[in-house]
């Protein structure tokens, strides 16, 4: 456990009544990254942010931000920033009110008040709207309001719960680039929860996938996709996610052991010259490719890709084959290892 | 096309109306109608065997502002409102808030605070007589420990207006409390969490943030507060039958007595109508002025 991280969890566990919440979190993240915590509904992910807010008390472990252990500060001592899932914009105020709620509280004085406040605005693309009510914005608006209020105190750290998941989906792809220009710009460390993946892996500097309150891996995002630690880890990274093959189905390596395989790297091959021959479960046309899916006894996932428009009839029999250096090999147990 | 569009609307206009009937039946038969006639017979001289009721247009009223009970009455009213209504909402409002906190036993907290509300207030009114009664009584009983000397609380001109408004607010409070719980379980967490990173206190939260989203409910009870200040007098038959020397009689109860044991029809109806007049115009100021500070979610 190095020290000079500017947030660090050691060892973190948080349980409700027995049972588990989130258990031996251990992070280390850097000053001015961009971190997603990432993992299915019910993975813990919402929790450690929380645990860092300081919105939930730790069981167990230390919560260490800017050299300072804060395990048992309350929320407002830690000296950070959070847009809620929610956006939590207060109702009855207006956007600049509740931009300028915290500072208000922490008798800012009413001159900077106003110069921060008219900076956040402009950052946020607000100018015009600041007598507006919450209830008078679109979904946009409000989310560009929450993100507001975090920037104006210029706290160092910003945590944000899942931001992005109540707007639609065009409009996710263009605040997902204002998000990550902000940080940039602002140089701000920002810890950020999602469910999914494409906001993870092209935001983060580093993720961190849970999966039933424990991490799974850590990692830069072409960490998780090219060296999956785990077949969790592999399932749920990548659209299409890697497929999975018993190894005695190819034979090769120890009969116990899965072999992983990303469908970029699975070819169609001439019939019965592939390694493996399998039934066309599914075409789906993606517009510049075609994704073809395969079922094989002890596979799961297995699929090609095909350029263009080119479906195949279900139930054709096809051969693929692959190359060995693109295979990953996980134990029984589903763990990686390092040496094919 | 058109036509069809138009029969459309039409339809739906029957459709409108045909839903606003029940109401406005119900409405126009106990309601307005009763309202009407009452400030009909409030023109009218009080019938005698010898002499038939005639229109003596506003006699009644002259009559009503000339008695000096009248003025007694709508003194004593004023202090019960103002008592009642700022006192009630300020219970409620600290009650509610606390009851919607984490504390232990919540649920028993809440019944405990509502338990006065399911009492009839016959039953209610029973039993703080056997609080108030002199000597005996639980207050006495209780000053008696203390070395008081016993106080008739009921049967003292200074006291027995104090006495009937406690009871009130006791009664009240309960009830207003149950509004001000269900309004505060529509204010989302997050709105405490996301404060709570801002450094708001506790305080500051609950002034600048709580006190704004309840204001729709603390207009709509303080407008049944008024009301009740005036409806409710269930009470007085109990306790004190507005005595001593009218020191504790409200306008409904003067209301009830010249209706029904002075049978002076056309007087009652005279006072009713004012009391009308009043409770609407008080009703319309708060709803127009304060409708416009108040957010509404």
């Amino acid at each position: 456990m190095t020290d000079k991280g500017f947030v660090v969890l050691d060892n973190v566990a948080k349980r409700w009544k027995g049972q588990l919440g989130v258990e031996n979190i251990t992070l280390d993240i850097e000053e001015g990254s961009f971190v997603a915590l990432l993992g299915p509904s019910g993975c813990g992910k919402s929790t450690t942010l929380r645990l860092i807010a300081g919105l939930e008390a730790a069981d167990e472990g230390h919560i260490i931000i800017d050299g300072k252990d804060v395990t048992h500060a309350p929320s407002a001592d830690r000296n950070l920033s959070m847009v809620f899932q929610s956006y939590a914009l207060f109702p009855h105020l207006s956007v600049a009110e509740n931009v300028v709620f915290g500072m208000k509280v922490r008798r800012v004085s009413k001159a900077e008040r106003a110069e921060r406040l008219a900076r956040a605005l402009k950052i946020t693309g607000l100018e015009g709207l600041e007598a507006r009510k919450p209830g008078e914005l679109s979904g946009g608006q409000r989310q560009r309001v929450a993100l507001a209020r975090a920037i104006v105190a210029g706290k160092r750290l910003c945590l944000m719960d899942e931001p992005l998941s109540n707007l639609d989906a065009k409009l996710r792809a263009s605040v997902r680039k204002d998000i990550k220009r902000l940080q940039r710009d602002l140089g701000i460390t920002v810890i950020y929860v999602t469910h999914d993946q494409t906001e993870a892996m092209s935001m983060a500097d580093k993720v961190v996938l849970m999966k039933s309150g424990h991490i799974q891996q850590v990692g830069s995002p072409a960490d998780l996709y090219d060296r999956p630690a785990n077949t969790f880890v592999a399932e749920f990274i990548g659209a299409p996610p890697m497929a999975l093959i018993e190894a005695p189905v190819i034979g090769g390596a120890a009969s116990s052991d899965i072999l992983g395989l990303r469908a970029e790297h699975v070819r169609l091959a001439e019939p019965g010259a592939g390694r493996l021959t399998c039934t066309v479960a599914e075409s789906e046309f993606l517009g510049a490719e075609t994704l073809i899916s395969l079922s094989h006894p002890g596979t799961t996932g297995l699929c090609v890709l095909q350029p263009g428009l080119a479906p195949v009839e279900v139930g054709t029999e096809v051969s693929v084959t692959f190359d060995d250096r693109d295979i990953h090999v996980f134990d029984s147990e589903g763990r990686r290892r390092e040496a094919v | 096309m058109a036509r069809s569009i138009n029969l459309d609307k039409k339809q739906q206009t029957i459709y409108g109306w045909l839903l606003l009937l029940p109401a406005g039946v119900l409405l126009s038969l106990f309601a307005f109608y009763p309202a009407v006639a009452t400030f009909w017979s409030s023109l009218f001289s009080r019938g005698t065997r010898r002499r038939a009721a005639e229109f003596v247009g506003t006699e009644n009223y002259t009559a009503l502002f000339n008695d000096p009970t009248f003025w007694v009455v709508v003194k004593n009213n004023l202090i019960y409102a103002a008592a009642t209504v700022p006192i009630s909402i300020g219970i409620a409002l600290a009650m509610a808030l606390w009851a919607n906190s984490k504390i232990p036993a919540r649920g028993f907290v809440r019944t405990a605070y509502f338990t006065p509300t399911v009492l009839p207030m016959i039953a209610a009114a029973n039993l703080w007589l056997f609080f108030y009664t002199p000597d005996l009584g639980l207050l006495d009983q209780i000053g008696g420990l203390f070395g008081f000397s016993s106080v008739n609380w009921l049967g003292r001109p200074d006291t027995a207006l104090w006495a009937v408004i406690i009871v009130t607010i006791w009664k009240e409070a309960g009830f207003f409390m149950i509004f001000y719980l269900a309004a505060l379980q529509t204010i989302p967490e997050d709105l405490r969490e996301a404060a709570n990173i801002e450094g708001a206190s506790r305080w500051t939260f609950t002034r600048r943030i709580v006190l704004p989203l309840l204001m729709p409910t603390t207009l709509f009870i303080m407008v049944n507060a008024m009301i009740n200040s005036v409806k409710l007098i269930d009470h007085l038959f109990i306790l004190t039958k507005g005595g001593p020397n009218d020191a504790s009689k409200l306008i409904l109860y003067y209301i009830w007595e010249m209706a029904f044991a002075f049978f002076d029809a056309p007087a009652a109806a005279a006072t009713t109508v004012i009391v009308l007049v009043v409770l609407c115009t008080v009703a319309a100021v708060q709803f127009f002025m304060l409708d416009r500070r108040t957010h509404y979610q």
